[in-house]
């Protein structure tokens, strides 16, 4: 089992996936039960699972779900719909690459949180704002990611459609996008948790609903419990959406999962 | 008239400091339904003379001719057949083979009748390759020796009348390769393309090919051109013959000048094998 890169059965994984989700939350029991520990700083599960309860049947937590749920997959959808055509043009053209990837690269550096003010100028304080924060802070990063996803596809596959008599929109069509749909589909899987990371940010503009608005209001009043199932909520949510998917991936890419 | 023609073909890659001549002053003309192989110390630019025909690579002087036509990129009448990574994973071994199907290019002008010949012809193309079994899997169930196999019906797909081969057996292990060697020769004979086959084993170029093209590096040219001297129909047992070896012998030798080392004995030497204690 402990053998470099050795083989660890079904059984074996889930034994230790699971201790490894259980050990924290066990550590976390025995440090909040305790005395030396003030709630207020480290609410213990139970209580945070009690706020969970009451946060669903007062609070409204499905509508905050909602309505965060709407503005990272707006603002991730917007994204993915500009990023996939440029990162195909990035990656396939090397004049498009020289126009935009060294922009893309110096824009990606810039904070997206310092955006703000900017986005509050600009498209006001309306739902779009926060969605335009969200597409801001994927964005630049997704181009990139999916340029190079296309830039991967091998060339031999490019080069024998050519000699079979494809012209460029059949290369492209036929080929360099099928190549790169799965890895692109990956990038699409690994910039949807980071829609997720800008999703308290986006809701710091005159929000007045969402799990990250819920989060900075719970801080004003000392709510630590609300603070960790809004925490949790979010990362529930990501892992959900990462799972479903790695479940597109094998239902869209069964020839990638098979082995003879 | 040559199927192909070669003309003071010279080819720089690169500007400055990073300016490399990979050709030189390159003629050569190969007739229809001649199978020439080429072969060469490594940077003698067989590989980029091959994607020059393929029109995957432009030359910088000179001229290229297929049926006197200068060639304008790459084109269904000189298919290419790639050491490896050519194939489609996500198609299947049956839709590789039909892919130049789903090309406006091979769909122009069909007439039913057409449709249904073309459709003949892959199943033709998969029993040739030995591959009905494997009609519905995925390249990445085949082995290496089965997947060039799906990429040479692939090229023959569209009868094109120049076939281009870069090291297309290099991956693959000697007893597939033999296999192999007996296939396209196979192959050659049925369909009669003009073959032009890029290898750096000797024994296979001499094997497969009508005439032996030696290049040399820097700058890349061509050396000599060897005649082979072995009936039409080939045969393994003909590798064993004094003809056979001593061809060999002479390609071998004279790769070894060009390559700038002058013996394998001087490549030892310059090693210091025998005199290090470890």
């Amino acid at each position: 089992m402990w053998a470099i890169r050795g083989p660890l059965s079904r059984n074996q994984y889930w034994l230790f996936a699971v201790l490894g989700l259980l050990t924290p939350l066990g550590l976390w029991w025995l440090v909040s039960s305790g005395t030396s520990v003030d709630r207020v700083f480290m609410p213990t599960p139970v209580d945070v699972f009690n706020r969970l309860v009451t946060w669903y049947r007062e609070d409204d937590l499905l509508s905050d779900m909602g309505i965060s749920i709407y503005r990272v997959t707006a603002g991730f959808a917007l994204s993915a719909l500009i990023a996939l055509p440029l990162g195909l043009l990035i990656g396939t053209f090397r004049p498009v690459q020289a126009v935009l990837e060294p922009l893309t690269d110096f824009i990606r550096y810039m904070p997206a949180v310092a955006f703000i003010p900017l986005v509050m100028l600009w498209v006001g304080i309306e739902e779009s704002s926060k969605i335009a924060i969200i597409f801001i802070g994927t964005f630049f990063q997704m181009v990139l990611m999916m340029a190079e996803d296309v830039r991967r596809v091998p060339l031999a596959q490019i080069e024998a459609a050519q000699t079979l008599g494809a012209d460029k929109g059949e290369t492209i069509n036929l080929v360099i996008f099928q190549a790169a749909k799965p890895a692109l589909l990956d990038t699409l899987r690994v910039t949807m948790g980071w829609a997720w990371t800008y999703l308290v940010v986006a809701e710091l503009v005159a929000a007045n609903s969402g799990l990250g608005y819920s989060i900075l209001k719970a801080q004003r009043f000392l709510q630590t419990d609300k603070i960790f199932v809004g925490i949790l909520l979010i990362g529930v949510i990501g892992l959900v959406m990462d799972q479903l998917f790695r479940l597109a991936h094998r239902k869209a890419f069964p020839w990638l999962h098979l082995r003879s | 008239m040559p199927k192909i023609a070669i003309q003071n073909v010279g080819k720089v890659f690169g500007e400055g400091s990073h300016r490399v001549e990979a050709l030189q002053d390159v003629s050569l003309d190969i007739a229809d339904n001649e199978f020439v192989t080429f072969v060469g110390a490594s940077g003698c630019g067989k590989s980029t003379l091959l994607r020059i025909i393929g029109g995957l690579e432009y030359h910088t002087a000179g001229e290229v001719l297929v049926d006197d036509q200068p060639i304008m990129g790459p084109g269904a009448d000189r298919a290419m057949v790639f050491q490896h990574y050519s194939l489609y994973p996500w198609l299947t071994v049956m839709e590789n083979i039909k892919f130049s199907r789903r090309l406006k290019h091979g769909r122009e002008n069909l007439r039913e009748a057409d449709v249904e010949a073309a459709s003949g012809r892959a199943d033709a193309l998969l029993s040739l390759m030995g591959l009905n079994a494997a009609a519905n899997a995925y390249p990445n169930q085949l082995s290496g020796g089965m997947q060039q196999r799906v990429a040479i019906a692939r090229a023959l797909m569209g009868r094109p009348k120049i076939l281009l081969m870069d090291e297309p057996f290099g991956a693959l292990d000697a007893q597939t390769r033999e296999v192999m060697h007996d296939l396209i020769l196979h192959v050659h004979r049925l369909e009669k393309p003009t073959l032009a086959f890029v290898t750096h084993d000797v024994e296979e170029a001499i094997y497969l090919a009508d005439r032996v093209v030696l290049m040399a590096p820097r700058p890349g040219r061509i050396d000599t051109i060897y005649q082979v001297p072995l009936p039409a129909e080939r045969e393994q047992d003909m590798k064993h013959t004094p003809e056979f070896l001593s061809l060999k012998k002479e390609i071998l030798a004279r790769i070894r000048e060009t390559s700038g080392m002058k013996t394998d004995q001087g490549m030892l030497d310059q090693l210091n094998l025998g005199t290090v204690t470890v």
